[in-house]
């Protein structure tokens, strides 16, 4: 009997897009016996979830509270279930709509670092020289930076906001990237396969585009989301130093900066938020790593 | 057709210079196969590389149809000559599916009915149309030295450098590869330059042959020559004799 497992893991594919399924099929039976990697894929995708339903799932609104009767509630009271603010606001519902800005910041930066810095390494390592030279110096430059503080000044001078935090954290992640796909450049550039598609005439952009840089992505997908959780943490300390997200967005550093006050007196407020930082982050490491475990070139099978 | 002429490679790493073909000359007819043997390190696949414009000529002509090739080479120069690597694990793109590796020589050559071409040429390798959309990693190393061969077919070529086509197979699959080679050129008439430091495939595989010693060309040899044992030079006689003693204990 033929089912689509087996039509999946057939040894000889009768399509393209049969073969690339068996082979996307083969990587996700292998990431399913890491339990952790799975979790993190699991927070991921409700992180996902929930920010795309917000608004059927938050329970009230998450923007403006109940200063007479319910300021300051603790976790568990009925109707408030991670108790709610100095404002009055329900902290479950600010969660759930921070989570898309969180994501908002994590997918931007990937989708505007992540191509930067494989373009800038694989062009280096691939022409080597005097291109190698100078874009390499300008990697170091920019690495040379520190994230926070750059972040910092850069939203001084442009003004506050998410939009202007998010664009600081991606001038300052390609760095990276780059570099690691220039190590991995390094090592391909040279081998035979990549002589083999020369002679046949191909161009320079026809061979990074089509045959180093499939190779250099997985580690580079690997480290992006490793650094998601640092991305994170930064577009918080930006949120809690008041640089970030501005009031009344719900962004989760910024109800962590709003909550220290009475810290002491009403943890909730700053605690809940610092939960869902502390998971979400969690939740990016593991995926990474189990992604680590099952994309990386060098584990031939 | 292929015309070498006193060409000399070196290699410049800053500090030291690196000559590893020093003058070498030598002339391929239409449809000859011809040998290039050596021990490690002789310069042998340089020549190769050269030819390709793969290495930095500093000497010499290089002459295809008595016309010296331009440099770097041109999409028509690929389409005339084609190489097949030694390492048939290196050779081929770890992602990318055997049909992508031979359809890739056929969009960027601009060459029509690709579909056709790809199963004729999987099929004139004696690898059939189940292997079309394997990744490489599903294949044996014979099975990959067959797609590389087809990869280097599938333009056309009348010229074939060959680089040690069969030293990273075992035996009984190097003699497949070696008579699968053997047929093509027959069917095909084509003419193939072939290195290798195993005396036994070349003189099973070449007309005449030229032997190298440390970038320098030692002597040419007839195949005649070569299983007569006649050799002119010391190096080339030591040469013989090492093969010959290996081949007795084996």
């Amino acid at each position: 009997m033929t089912t689509t497992r087996d039509w999946l893991l057939s040894d000889r594919p009768a399509s393209r897009r049969q073969a690339k399924l068996g082979q996307s099929y083969r990587t996700w039976l292998d990431f399913r016996t890491n339990a952790l990697a799975f979790l993190g894929l699991l927070i991921v995708v409700a992180l996902v979830l929930m920010a795309i339903f917000a608004p059927w799932l938050a329970p009230h609104d998450p923007l403006v509270g109940d200063l007479n009767h319910t300021r300051l509630l603790p976790p568990l009271t009925e109707g408030y279930w991670l108790g709610t603010d100095d404002q009055g606001r329900d902290i479950l519902s600010r969660l759930i709509y921070g989570s898309r800005i969180t994501l908002a910041v994590v997918a931007l930066v990937a989708v505007i670092a992540t191509p930067v810095g494989l373009l800038v390494g694989t062009t280096a390592g691939y022409f080597g020289g005097w291109v190698d030279t100078v874009l390499m110096r300008i990697t170091d430059i920019v690495l040379a930076f520190p994230k926070l503080i750059l972040a910092l000044a850069f939203v001084a001078a442009l003004g506050p906001g998410i939009e202007n935090a998010i664009i600081a954290i991606s001038i300052t992640a390609w760095p990276p990237y780059a570099r690691l796909a220039r190590a991995e450049t390094l090592t391909i550039r040279n081998s035979d396969f990549i002589a083999a598609t020369k002679l046949q005439g191909a161009s320079s952009l026809r061979i990074i585009w089509k045959h180093i840089v499939p190779l250099c992505m997985s580690s580079v997908i690997i480290r992006v989301t490793l650094d998601m959780a640092g991305i994170i943490l930064t577009a918080a300390g930006l949120g809690f130093l008041g640089l970030g997200a501005q009031p009344p967005q719900p962004e989760w550093g910024a109800m962590i900066a709003g909550g220290r006050n009475f810290l002491v007196d009403y943890w909730w407020v700053a605690a809940m938020p610092g939960m869902a930082i502390f998971i979400v982050s969690l939740g990016f490491n593991l995926l990474g790593d189990g992604l680590r475990d099952v994309l990386d070139p060098k584990r031939q099978k | 057709m292929l015309k070498i002429e006193n060409l000399e490679v070196s290699f410049d790493n800053g500090e030291t210079v690196v000559n590893a073909v020093r003058g070498v000359s030598f002339d391929v007819k239409q449809g000859e196969s011809y040998g290039i043997v050596g021990e490690s390190g002789s310069g042998k696949s340089t020549v190769l590389r050269a030819i390709c414009g793969m290495a930095p000529t500093t000497g010499g002509r290089i002459l295809l149809d008595g016309k010296p090739l331009p440099d770097p080479r041109t999409p028509d120069f690929y389409r005339r000559v084609q190489m097949v690597f030694q390492d048939p694990y290196a050779s081929l793109h770890p992602r990318h599916t055997i049909d992508s590796v031979l359809s890739e020589p056929l969009s960027i050559q601009r060459f029509d009915r690709r579909d056709q071409r790809i199963a004729q040429a999987l099929d004139d390798v004696g690898l059939g149309q189940g292997f079309r959309f394997r990744y490489p990693h599903q294949l044996s190393g014979g099975q990959r030295q067959r797609v590389a061969v087809a990869r280097a077919l599938i333009l056309e070529p009348q010229i074939i450098l060959l680089d040690e086509p069969t030293s990273a197979l075992d035996a009984s699959i190097q003699a497949e590869v070696l008579n699968l080679l053997e047929r093509l050129r027959s069917e095909r008439g084509l003419t193939y330059v072939m290195v290798s430091h195993d005396l036994a495939v070349i003189s099973h595989m070449c007309e005449r042959l030229l032997v190298m010693e440390q970038g320098l060309a030692v002597e040419e040899l007839t195949r005649a020559d070569l299983r007569a044992r006649r050799a002119r030079t010391d190096y080339t006689t030591k040469l013989l004799k090492a093969s010959a003693g290996y081949t007795a204990t084996e």
